[in-house]
């Protein structure tokens, strides 16, 4: 069904190249994100496979076909974009049912889809209204439903919830995972932000100028990152990282380890330093440390710290969490073995 | 924040500009007006008498009245037609990126800086000459007979001339309306099956009927008083087939010297170019609504 594989595909724009030699093979399915800073080509890679834009080289396959040279209506995918791109002449009824129409279905056909579409998506209410006249998250919906109705062979979603207050967007969160819970279709969502990445995707590829700098699941990017990169990418906050003589002590040139893998103390432990601020959120307490020696290095507690700015703590790292990297910024096996990770 | 006092003194510094402005327009109207009801002949010095609507009735029953009326209304539908058809094509054209964009459009905006009789005389002399106009030189090349454009087709040459000078403005309006078309929807109409011609019919004309409709206002306004071409090419003939309202009125007070039934034209064309007004308010209405 939807399995997409790109072989080898390139692109530049005139001499730039904005995606260099790259492969990737997303299983039928899966809920892919790809998550990258701004102007790392995830965006462009979604509309190379879109058909939005052509490939310099390489092949696409989509479903066991070569989809390279086809036009972007026949390759079955359907696509949210960031603006959400409803058309705002047109009723919420005919925006979803505007890729049917253009299919030449006939009438009852297509009330059918609508209503259905409508029905999975909450708008049953809203289908004779304008999008000028919907909030925020129901234009997303109505999004979605136009993407739904064509039955497609994949989702793609850009940035689809960038546009949403912080609230809406959880909520959103949940629908979009649901939907790919009941409706089992192959989806590839791209979003700068590493929580939505974490909290939806059953695969993550994590993209750095244009290369693939790793693919896994959340949990497997976020325990065993392949190089520096990903690992201050993934998580939040972000891994401290240590380097020079504290590292060298570990045998790497870099050392990482997360906030809630350091252990704060009040009477003693590896590294001392004074508190500079101490947020309380009272499910978890993140405190930035002035360490001697070292810099700034952010703990989390769980629970209630009672530390003030100022205060004297100590940090030790959890030894079987630290991530050690080399000289190049790739991760390196642990202590024992001292070998490369591929 | 207005506040009562702070209106107070809007009102007061204001009025003078508005009762400026109320006696610039209504001096004239008033005293067309009163014309209007007068037998005023400029061959007949001192016979003005009160004549009532004696004017209106001459004017309006004057086989002319009727074939300026069809020919006023011809000359902007027609116009306006050609202008919007052309613009959106130009538009389309000139929204495509091309090497040297910006003379490009910058040399489509020139016809409308030039003044309607030189361009007029142009198009007659150099253009549509029989004899010496480029037309004729090429109908001549191929092996035709050259074609009176103004003396054969006078109507119809004379909406080609107009509709030469305002499609840039058409083109401009409709050009700036088709940039700022979120090129998303586009794509999504793409992703959606739409091919070119559906994307246009259901994405961009929609899109561009705001323009269309401001386009349609403003030109009407201005098509109504065209006057400058007809005396230049063809002083309203042959017979009444170019005169238009305008010309119509212009003829009867400064050709026929008589300003009384001059002045009942120029009446009944302001209440002819209300009732167009009244209709376009109601679309524009419609339009700017959504």
């Amino acid at each position: 069904m939807g399995e997409i594989v790109l072989k080898q595909i390139t692109k530049s724009f005139g001499d730039i190249s904005v995606i260099p030699p790259l492969d990737l093979t997303i299983a039928n399915g899966e809920f892919v994100v790809f998550v990258g800073p701004s102007g790392c080509g995830k965006s462009t890679l979604l509309r190379l496979i879109a058909g939005l834009e052509d490939v310099s080289s390489g092949t696409i396959r989509i479903d066991g076909k070569d989809a390279t040279a086809l036009p972007p209506a026949q390759r079955g995918l359907a696509m949210v974009f960031q603006s959400y791109a409803l058309y705002p002449h047109m009723t919420v009824r005919n925006n979803i049912a505007f890729p049917l129409k253009m299919a030449r279905l006939d009438k009852a056909a297509v009330d059918r889809k609508v209503e259905a579409a409508a029905a999975v998506l909450n708008l049953t209410g809203y289908l004779d209204r304008r999008p000028g006249q919907l909030s925020g998250g129901q234009r997303q919906r109505v999004a979605i439903g136009r993407a739904i109705v064509r039955e497609p062979t994949a989702f793609l979603f850009d940035e689809p919830l960038s546009n949403l207050d912080a609230a809406l967007r959880v909520n959103m969160r949940l629908e979009i995972s649901e939907l790919h819970a009941s409706l089992g279709t192959t989806m590839i969502y791209v979003t700068h932000d590493q929580v939505e990445a974490m909290t939806m995707a059953d695969k993550i590829v994590v993209l750095n100028a244009g290369r693939i700098e790793q693919v896994g699941s959340p949990i497997e990017l976020y325990s065993r990152p392949r190089n520096r990169f990903v690992a201050g990418f993934i998580g939040s906050p972000r891994m401290n990282f240590i380097e020079g003589e504290a590292a060298r002590g570990d045998g790497a040139d870099t050392i990482g380890i997360r906030p809630e893998h350091l252990v704060l103390s009040t009477d003693g432990g590896r590294w001392s330093g004074t508190v500079s601020v101490s947020e309380h959120l009272g499910s978890d307490t993140f405190v930035y440390v002035q360490v001697d020696g070292i810099g700034t290095l952010v703990a989390r507690a769980g629970g209630e710290f009672p530390v003030r700015h100022g205060d004297r703590v100590w940090l030790t790292p959890q030894a079987e969490k630290l991530h050690r990297f080399d000289a190049a910024g790739n991760a390196l096996s642990s202590l024992a073995s001292g070998k490369k990770v591929a | 924040m207005a506040t009562a006092h702070s209106r107070a003194a809007a009102r007061l510094t204001m009025s003078p500009a508005v009762l400026l402005l109320l006696c610039w327009m209504l001096i004239p109207l008033v005293m067309t007006l009163y014309f209007s009801f007068l037998r005023y002949n400029l061959l007949m010095p001192g016979t003005e008498e009160w004549i009532g609507v004696l004017n209106y009735q001459y004017f309006l029953t004057d086989p002319a009245f009727f074939a300026a009326l069809a020919n006023t209304l011809a000359l902007v539908g027609g116009v306006l037609v050609l202008t919007i058809a052309g613009g959106i094509g130009l538009a389309l054209l000139l929204d495509q990126p091309f090497w040297g964009q910006g003379i490009v459009r910058l040399l489509v905006i020139a016809p409308f800086f030039v003044m309607p009789t030189v361009s007029a005389l142009v198009w007659k002399n150099m253009l549509m000459n029989p004899v010496n106009g480029l037309f004729a030189a090429i109908a001549k090349g191929l092996g035709l007979q050259p074609f009176d454009f103004l003396a054969e087709a006078p109507l119809s040459s004379i909406i080609l001339i107009v509709t030469w000078q305002w499609l840039p403005f058409a083109t401009l309006i409709l050009l700036t309306a088709l940039q700022s078309l979120d090129r998303e929807r586009l794509e999504a109409a793409e992703m959606d099956g739409a091919g070119a011609l559906d994307r246009f019919i259901h994405i961009i004309l929609p899109h561009l009927a705001r323009a269309m409709t401001v386009v349609t206002l403003i030109q009407t306004i201005f098509l109504l008083s065209v006057f400058a071409e007809i005396l230049v090419t063809t002083n309203g003939g042959p017979g009444t087939a170019t005169t238009n309202i305008t010309y119509l009125v212009y003829a009867q007070s400064l050709l026929q010297f008589d300003v009384g039934g001059g002045s009942a034209g120029g009446i009944v064309a302001v209440v002819l170019a209300n009732i167009v007004a009244v209709f376009l308010m109601r679309m524009i209405g419609r339009n700017l609504d959504i």
